[in-house]
């Protein structure tokens, strides 16, 4: 079986994994590493599906996974920041200083690991 | 001389979010000078699009295929000055919105909301600038990352869950979006708008990609059923975040879509795909009108409102085959006298929420006459999207009714009528609150001059939108697509 065949399907199955995951799991960090997952299947895809230059590797799938590593790179350290903060959060609490309280709460919570489920649970 | 003002409608708000980062203290009047700066920017820009057509700009004189091209035409200056217009607006309203009432509060908003707006803002305008799918992609994640943020901006537990559901399932979308441009690389070899529809895609390929990318725009515009992610995330951003995410973010998610069905895939045109979208644009417009009715706080009735008026946008995919000049043109009325009217909407929910700490719908009773303007603001916003004459809403309406009707499609046409009668039904439900219910309590503080000022200038804007439409109208009949029978 040859390349041409073989990665474009690896891309499209990693694709599929990353959004069952995502569909399927409620736990905040499993889904923000299946949109990873899915991004990668993307990557993969984009980089060996058979294009039409046929005649040597062509740059501008190259760059734009290159761009597409770098935005996913960034948007999964705001998701990750965000899942900090969904499990440091009080509930319910309209709080404006949050910034300078939150080591307090760090320590709060590894008292209560059960919240790193809760976001899911909030309508 | 216009050309340059492409790249420069995405670098000022740019500059402008720097500077705010750098400094706190210059932050609001950064913020202020953009607006202003983009107010004269966009309209010289329009009036050069209104007479010599369409302007491009290659960026650092790379032109397509390798460089990124920046194009402008009728309709992308229609969307830039909408953006103009309501972000001076929001600038207005923010620059006292964030302030303290009391002493012990922070002024989170001189910190993080004017970066993360003005963010959003370059973000924007460089979407509707853009002319290349890859460039698409990752502009749309550049106004994902501070929409996101703005929503967070609270803090609170249910502003941050609404914030990173928002962000996952945004990402998804725009995974899906670039699924579909790899197949269009793989089996065209280009990425420009432009040369797309003529490198003979095949079929099949087409018709998998423009899917693939309607699946990911359909997320972020919010089409039902895809929808759930966005009440929470609207009602928990600040009044200004939620009046630029309701009335422009979404926006520009449909945008492209519209772009990709009529510009880019003309060729490609999917019958069912189109009458599925039509259909669930009519399950949202009515959905959304349903449980907007039955929302308890001001912030989320107009924030499922915006569930159900992104319905309306998606009925010009049925009608556009054989109607298309009306389905267009009455699409886009209606897509930018909402953007207006839900813009003055959340605007002065903002100032409820500023007089009485709160926007729940047994909190505003009686107040309608200590706060006059804020509840004229939301009356004549509510005109438009019921559709009332002169607003800019009817000439939508009536414009997708005429297309409706003319294609022989009167279904859409039902939809439509009910839909308003439901939006009439929702607006007065909170009027009546404020104005017929007893129990006024004492407002914690007038809403300052700048915020009642600001949402009821595009209050206005949107209610006699429909006085001036020829210069809407000749911007988008020039864009208007040819499809192919």
């Amino acid at each position: 079986v040859s390349g041409d065949v073989v990665f474009p399907v690896l891309g499209a199955a990693l694709f599929g994994l990353g959004f069952t995951a995502l569909v399927g799991r409620r736990h905040l960090l499993w889904r923000i590493i299946a949109v990873n997952v899915m991004a990668s299947g993307v990557s993969v895809l984009l980089l060996t599906l058979p294009g039409r230059g046929a005649d040597g590797p062509d740059p501008v799938p190259q760059a734009m996974v290159l761009t597409g590593i770098v935005v996913m790179v960034a948007a999964t350290g705001l998701a990750l920041a965000l899942a900090v903060r969904v499990v440091a959060a009080p509930d319910d609490a309209v709080d404006r200083g949050a910034d300078d309280r939150r080591d307090d709460r760090q320590h709060e919570r590894s008292h209560d690991r059960s919240d790193a489920n809760a976001g899911d649970r909030t309508p | 001389v216009s050309a340059i003002l492409l790249p420069f409608v995405i670098l000022a708000p740019l500059l402008g979010a720097t500077v705010a980062v750098a400094s706190a203290r210059a932050a609001t009047a950064a913020g202020v000078a953009t607006a202003a700066v983009m107010l004269l920017a966009v309209a010289r820009l329009g009036f050069t699009v209104l007479a010599d057509g369409t302007v491009t700009h290659a960026a650092g004189a790379w032109g397509a295929p390798l460089g990124i091209e920046l194009r402008a035409d009728g309709l992308a200056v229609l969307l830039l000055a909408t953006t103009a217009v309501v972000g001076a607006c929001v600038t207005l309203y923010s620059t006292v919105y964030f302030r303290p009432i009391f002493d012990h509060e922070q002024d989170r908003g001189l910190r993080f909301f004017w970066p993360l707006w003005l963010l959003l803002w370059s973000a924007l305008n460089a979407v509707f600038v853009s002319s290349d799918l890859f460039n698409l992609y990752v502009c749309l994640e550049l106004l994902t990352l501070p929409a996101v943020a703005l929503v967070a901006l609270d803090g609170s537990r249910s502003a941050v869950v609404a914030a990173t559901r928002y962000l996952v399932l945004s990402l998804a979308g725009s995974l899906f979006f670039l699924l579909g441009v790899a197949i269009v690389y793989a089996g065209t070899g280009t990425l420009s708008l432009d040369l797309i529809p003529r490198a003979n895609l095949d079929a099949d390929s087409a018709a998998l990609a423009l899917a693939l990318m309607s699946i990911g725009l359909a997320v972020k515009a919010a089409l039902v059923p895809f929808h759930f992610w966005l009440p929470p995330a609207h009602a928990e951003a600040p009044a200004p975040g939620s009046a630029v995410l309701s009335a422009l973010v979404v926006k520009a998610a449909f945008f492209i879509l519209l772009r990709l069905w009529t510009q880019t895939f003309p060729h490609a045109f999917l019958a069912p795909g189109a009458v599925i979208l039509g259909a669930l644009g009519a399950v949202a417009a009515l959905w959304g009108s349903l449980v907007a009715l039955r929302q308890d706080s001001v912030k989320l009735v107009i924030a499922w409102s915006t569930v159900a008026q992104i319905g309306y946008l998606f009925l010009i995919f049925p009608l556009l085959r054989d109607a298309p000049g009306a389905a267009w043109s009455g699409s886009m009325y209606h897509l930018l006298s909402h953007a207006l009217a839900k813009a003055a909407l959340f605007l002065a929910a903002g100032s409820m929420i500023r007089a009485l700490g709160s926007d729940d719908l047994s909190a505003i009773a009686g107040v309608g006459q200590k706060l006059p303007l804020t509840f004229a603001t939301f009356g004549v916003a509510g005109l438009n999207l019921v559709g009332m004459p002169p607003s800019g809403g009817f000439i939508g309406k009536w414009l997708l009714l005429t297309a409706a009707l003319s294609s022989g499609q009167w279904w859409w046409a039902v939809v439509i009528v009910i839909g308003s009668l439901l939006a009439s039904a929702y607006v007065l439900r909170v009027l009546s609150a404020a104005f017929l219910q007893p129990r006024a309590v004492p407002l914690r503080q007038q809403p300052p001059w700048q915020m009642t000022g600001a949402a009821l200038i595009l209050a206005l804007l949107s209610a006699v939108f429909g006085l001036w439409a020829e210069v809407p109208l000749a911007l988008l009949g020039a864009t208007a697509p040819e499809l192919a029978p």
